[in-house]
């Protein structure tokens, strides 16, 4: 466990650019975003649509490599590593749930964790991952059978069942009511607090910024504003 | 336990069965066509192999006017021979009451009494002539069964001039005998030439050779050579009226039967190769989209830490799976095809029995090119997947570019309705994918284009043969050759329109290393009933300076118009001629040369003799010349033309030429199997757009429109590509195709273009018709909500 008083930087990005596309066309999704995050702590990333915050996430998270600047993970500069040393961060360090879910539709909500926790080192139980997102009931239950919601939490349940050191969660509570949504991000917490990972959450819904240990405010591909929460909210007490 | 990645595999495979199914199916007909052709090829060569092993085929045929029987131990001395025999041969002439003319036949001794030493028979029906019993004899299966003959029936035989009722009391196969033509006919017909057997004491008194033989055989010790053992025998037989001896490379039917075998060869050699490398093609193509379609599938996994090796591995263990179903099923099919054909070619060569064998290396190309062609079609795929981010991969590919190449011109903003533009937009938006669909669908075209020409070209081989060459109604072989007189007498007889002379002296021709035992044909100054034909169908004449050769003689002497031929004439005096090669005619039938005939007479310094000659007559008094030509003891055979057409097809039909048939089924086959991947495919990868389509309130017709505009495009515009492809493959397939016996030439038949137009039209409607099916029935919901 991690001491809160003594915090280690996970990630220390700096002047981080990112830009698609060339000349007259080129769209600057990431206009130099600098930042450091602790160890451990819950982060949350608010920001208007288009503003950059998946682009961030997913060269955080080693799925997409930067124009210019520099991530440091631990030390390491993830902008110098080769493909093989990404795909080892990912596959050691990085759970990730995407905007849009994602999950294998020719395999059953159990064998989507299972997909994850093969190649990890110490994982979860795969079922119990599952029951940890509520859906002890539908393991064998395939993507289609499934509610955008309930696909969301399989998304989760695969991410967090490998025990992840970084967990990246791209609107994890989009499509989901307020139950739903607060056990979800009671289950973040859980992964956050028990397993000691570092929790990076895209959210539209700024009420979620209330149970964060750090806000950051996202604006034109830059970080407008950081904040840093005194006292935090349990997902039980967030107005939905 | 199963691991996930492999569990979403089989899922996979399950969920794509059909297409899978079609996949295998293509790719396996290819390689069912290598394994089939291997397989008959080797089935057939170790069959006469093992058919001349068994029975005690002579290595070496040594044919003397008369030995006496002292004589054969002194040939069983030569070095290098390990077994002799020796026995009586000679022609006869068969009268079948039921036939106005009589059948040629050769007459063979077997021993007085037990079985040859050489040259066994195997019996089919019946006994073997008790010893002593004159008159029982035992005739060559074919002939019998083409005769309706059996044993205990009665023939008459005309042998050495006598006249004699014979009993036939077995019918018997050869290995001698597997191919058998009337001598200075080409296309073998069992019903017109009969080989019988009888004991020696009855054969040598009908012809004079009590004490006597007139064909020694002989089997070659093991590493015996066969040049020397004929150096020696005709040295040793040379008092004796040696007519020289030869091997069994030079044996009538066995040169036909290797000949038969080593065209079938090269057909599959050739063509098979051909199938097998348009299905890999496809096999490429379709598994190079079915992975482009995982895209995001693919980056998922590698977001999950998945190296791109695991992920490389996954996918080719996929499309390798793919393969090796499809290849396993053409290696079963192949096995199955191979030994139906085989059993098919067996009465055709009439082999006793089959000694089945497979070709291991047929089965090793065929493997090796469906796993290359699928794992490269993924490789090239996954290369391109890997070079991208996790991130992007798991991007649906491409969505926005749709300004370049989707641009739309005015007119086509004007005239076009919204699914129309969609159609062509993405036609537009995929060259290269569109590109792959014309070139496959083109392909399979091709391949049907190329089996229907041949067709045609089979067509045409026959009717040049008989419409534009041979313009007679009966061809006539005298005994011995003739003076002029022999001429006029025929003209004389009733119906007799023309007569055309001919003299045939078998010969062997030489240019350097390169020989060819055949015959020179002398011909009229410009043959007018048997026409010599040049490139085109222009008449070409005879000229006293120098020979004609037919185009595949000329092809084996590698000699061209200018080059002088040695020719050892194998008559007669048996001169030894130097002629200029002078003109190269085309013929589709053997490899014929060709000289004016008083040249060729001259040269034997026999002047003015015939062999035979051309006729064409009256058809109605048909009846009354055969009677009239039945009663002249010059002639030793009459052929009708219709016969010979006939029995040309039938060779056409039976021989190496039936497999065409296979071939044009399995063509029409991939046709089908390209045109439904390729509408499988459009499909699978448009499910979400076309579910799209239908919750905004198209209707299933207007959706169906948009996936189903595309495939009538690309069909249509692989047509004329096809077309010409399948034309210029034809050239390649046909010289598979040739024998030693007949040509095939490569004939553009409109008809074949408009069959295979058909042919691909309706894959296309029924590809589209089975596809339209299907996304009626797809589920909207289960389409939109999971994302892939
Ligand atoms: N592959 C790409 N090619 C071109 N532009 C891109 C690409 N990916 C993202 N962009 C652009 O980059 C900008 C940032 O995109 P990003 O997905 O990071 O936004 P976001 O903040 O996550 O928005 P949202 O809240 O809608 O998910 C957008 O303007 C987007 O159009
Ligand atoms: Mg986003």
């Amino acid at each position: 466990m991690d001491q809160k008083d003594k915090p280690i930087t996970a990630f220390s990005v700096r002047g981080l650019t990112k830009t698609y596309g060339e000349g007259a066309a080129a769209v600057h999704a990431l206009r130099g975003v600098d930042l450091d995050l602790p160890k451990g702590e819950f982060v949350v990333l608010l920001g208007p649509s288009g503003s950059g915050k998946s682009t961030l996430l997913n060269i955080l998270g080693g799925l997409d490599r930067a124009t210019s600047g520099t991530v440091r993970f631990e030390g390491q500069d993830l902008t110098k590593m080769s493909e093989a040393e990404l795909t080892l961060y990912r596959r050691d360090h990085i759970g990730f749930v995407f905007q849009s879910y994602n999950l294998m539709p020719s395999l059953t909500a159990l064998e989507n964790v299972e997909l994850v926790t093969e190649i990890a080192d110490d994982p979860l139980d795969p079922a119990e991952a599952l029951a940890l997102v509520g859906l002890k009931e539908r393991v064998q239950h395939f993507p289609a059978q499934l509610s955008g919601g309930e696909q969301q939490r399989v998304a989760i349940a695969r991410a967090v069942a490998k025990r992840p050191t970084v967990l990246f969660c791209d609107e994890p509570t989009g499509a989901l009511d307020s139950t739903t949504g607060r056990a979800v991000l009671q289950v973040l917490k859980d992964v956050n607090e028990t397993l000691g990972a570092t929790v990076l959450i895209v959210t539209h819904a700024a009420a979620t910024a209330q149970m964060a240990d750090r806000v950051l405010h996202f604006a034109d591909g830059a970080i407008r504003e950081e904040i840093v929460n005194a006292t935090k909210l349990t997902p039980a007490e967030i107005e939905w | 336990m199963v691991r996930p990645l492999d569990r979403k595999l089989l899922r996979d495979l399950v969920r794509m069965k059909g297409q899978a199914a079609a996949i295998s199916v293509v790719i396996g007909l290819g390689v069912m066509m290598q394994v089939m052709m291997g397989g008959l090829v080797n089935t057939l060569d170790e069959t006469r192999a093992t058919y001349y092993d068994r029975y005690r085929l002579a290595d070496v045929f040594a044919p003397v006017v008369r030995a006496p029987n002292h004589v054969l131990a002194r040939i069983a001395e030569i070095p290098g021979v390990a077994s002799v025999e020796a026995r009586v041969t000679g022609s006869a002439l068969v009268d079948l009451e039921e036939d106005a003319l009589p059948v040629r036949a050769r007459v063979v001794s077997i021993p007085d009494t037990g079985v040859p030493r050489l040259n066994d028979f195997y019996l089919v029906q019946g006994r073997v002539p008790s010893p002593g019993r004159g008159d029982e004899i035992m005739l060559l299966n074919g002939f019998a069964k083409a005769r309706d003959l059996v044993p205990g029936d009665r023939v008459d035989a005309t042998m050495n001039g006598s006249k004699r009722l014979f009993r036939v009391v077995g019918l018997v196969e050869s290995p001698e005998f597997l191919y058998t033509t009337a001598p200075g006919e080409l296309v073998p017909d069992d019903a017109r030439f009969a080989v019988i057997w009888m004991r020696r004491a009855a054969l040598s008194a009908a012809y004079d050779m009590n004490g006597a033989f007139n064909e020694a055989l002989v089997g070659l010790s093991r590493g015996g050579s066969a040049d020397g053992v004929k150096a020696a025998l005709d040295r040793l037989l040379d008092a004796y009226g040696a007519a020289g001896a030869y091997g069994l490379d030079m044996q009538m039917s066995n040169r036909f039967v290797s000949e038969e075998i080593k065209g079938l060869r090269v057909t599959s050699a050739v063509v098979p190769p051909i199938f097998l490398a348009v299905a890999a093609f496809l096999l490429y193509i379709v598994i190079s989209r079915m992975v482009q379609a995982e895209r995001e599938q693919i980056g998922l996994l590698k977001a999950f830490g998945y190296s791109s090796m695991e992920v490389g591995l996954h996918y080719l263990k996929f499309v390798v799976l793919i393969a090796i179903l499809g290849a396993f099923l053409g290696a079963v099919g192949g096995i199955a095809a191979g030994r139906a054909t085989a059993v098919f070619y067996q009465s055709y060569f009439k082999f006793p029995f089959l000694v089945f064998q497979l070709d291991k290396s047929s089965f090793v190309i065929g493997f090796l090119v469906s796993i290359l062609a699928a794992s490269g079609g993924s490789l090239f795929v996954l290369r391109g997947v890997f070079g991208l981010t996790p991130a992007v991969a798991m991007r649906p590919p491409a969505p926005a570019d749709y300004s370049g190449t989707g641009q739309m011109p005015g007119w086509a903003r004007r005239w076009l309705d919204q699914p129309s533009r969609m159609v062509l937009r993405r036609i537009l938006r995929h060259p290269g994918r569109m590109a792959g669909s014309v070139i496959g669908i083109g392909a399979g075209m091709a391949l049907s284009v190329t089996t229907l020409m041949m067709m045609a070209g089979f067509e045409r081989a026959v009717d040049l043969t008989f419409d534009e060459i041979d313009r007679s109604d009966m061809s006539l072989t005298f005994v011995t050759p003739l003076a002029p007189g022999a001429v006029h007498a025929l003209a004389r007889q009733p119906g007799v329109q023309h007569v055309e002379p001919v003299r045939v002296v078998p010969a062997i021709l030489r240019n350097g290393l390169n020989s060819y035992n055949g015959a020179v044909d002398g011909r009229v100054e410009w043959p007018r009933l048997n026409r010599v034909i040049g490139a085109g169908v222009q008449p070409i004449a005879m000229r006293r300076e120098g020979i004609v050769l037919a185009e595949p003689l000329a092809r084996i002497l590698e000699v061209k118009v200018g080059d002088s031929l040695t020719i050892e004439v194998r008559e007669g005096r048996r001169p030894v001629l130097e002629i200029p090669v002078i003109r190269i005619a085309r013929t589709l039938l053997g490899a014929p040369a060709f000289m004016e005939i008083e040249a060729l007479n001259r040269a034997l310094k026999e002047p003015g003799r015939v062999s035979g000659a051309y006729m064409s007559i009256d058809g109605n008094q048909r009846d009354r010349l055969i009677s009239a030509i039945k009663s002249m003891p010059s002639v030793a055979g009459v052929a009708q033309k219709e016969d010979a057409r006939r029995a040309l097809v039938e060779l056409m039909n039976t021989g190496p030429g039936a497999t065409r048939y296979i071939m044009t089924a399995v063509a029409a086959i991939i046709v089908f199997g390209i045109v439904y991947n390729a509408a499988r495919i459009a499909m699978a990868e448009r499910m979400r757009e076309l579910a799209s389509l239908r919750v905004m309130g198209f209707t299933r017709d207007e959706a169906g429109f948009v996936l189903l505009g595309e495939l009538a495009i690309v069909t249509l515009a692989a047509i004329p590509f096809g077309l010409v492809w399948g034309y210029y493959m034809t050239f390649a397939m046909v010289a598979g195709f040739s024998t030693d016996i007949y040509q095939i030439p490569v004939v553009f038949s409109p008809q074949a273009c408009g069959v295979a137009i058909i042919a691909v039209v309706v894959a296309a409607l029924v590809s589209g018709w089975l596809v339209k099916r299907d996304m009626d029935r797809l589920d909207l919901v289960a389409a939109l909500q999971t994302r892939e």
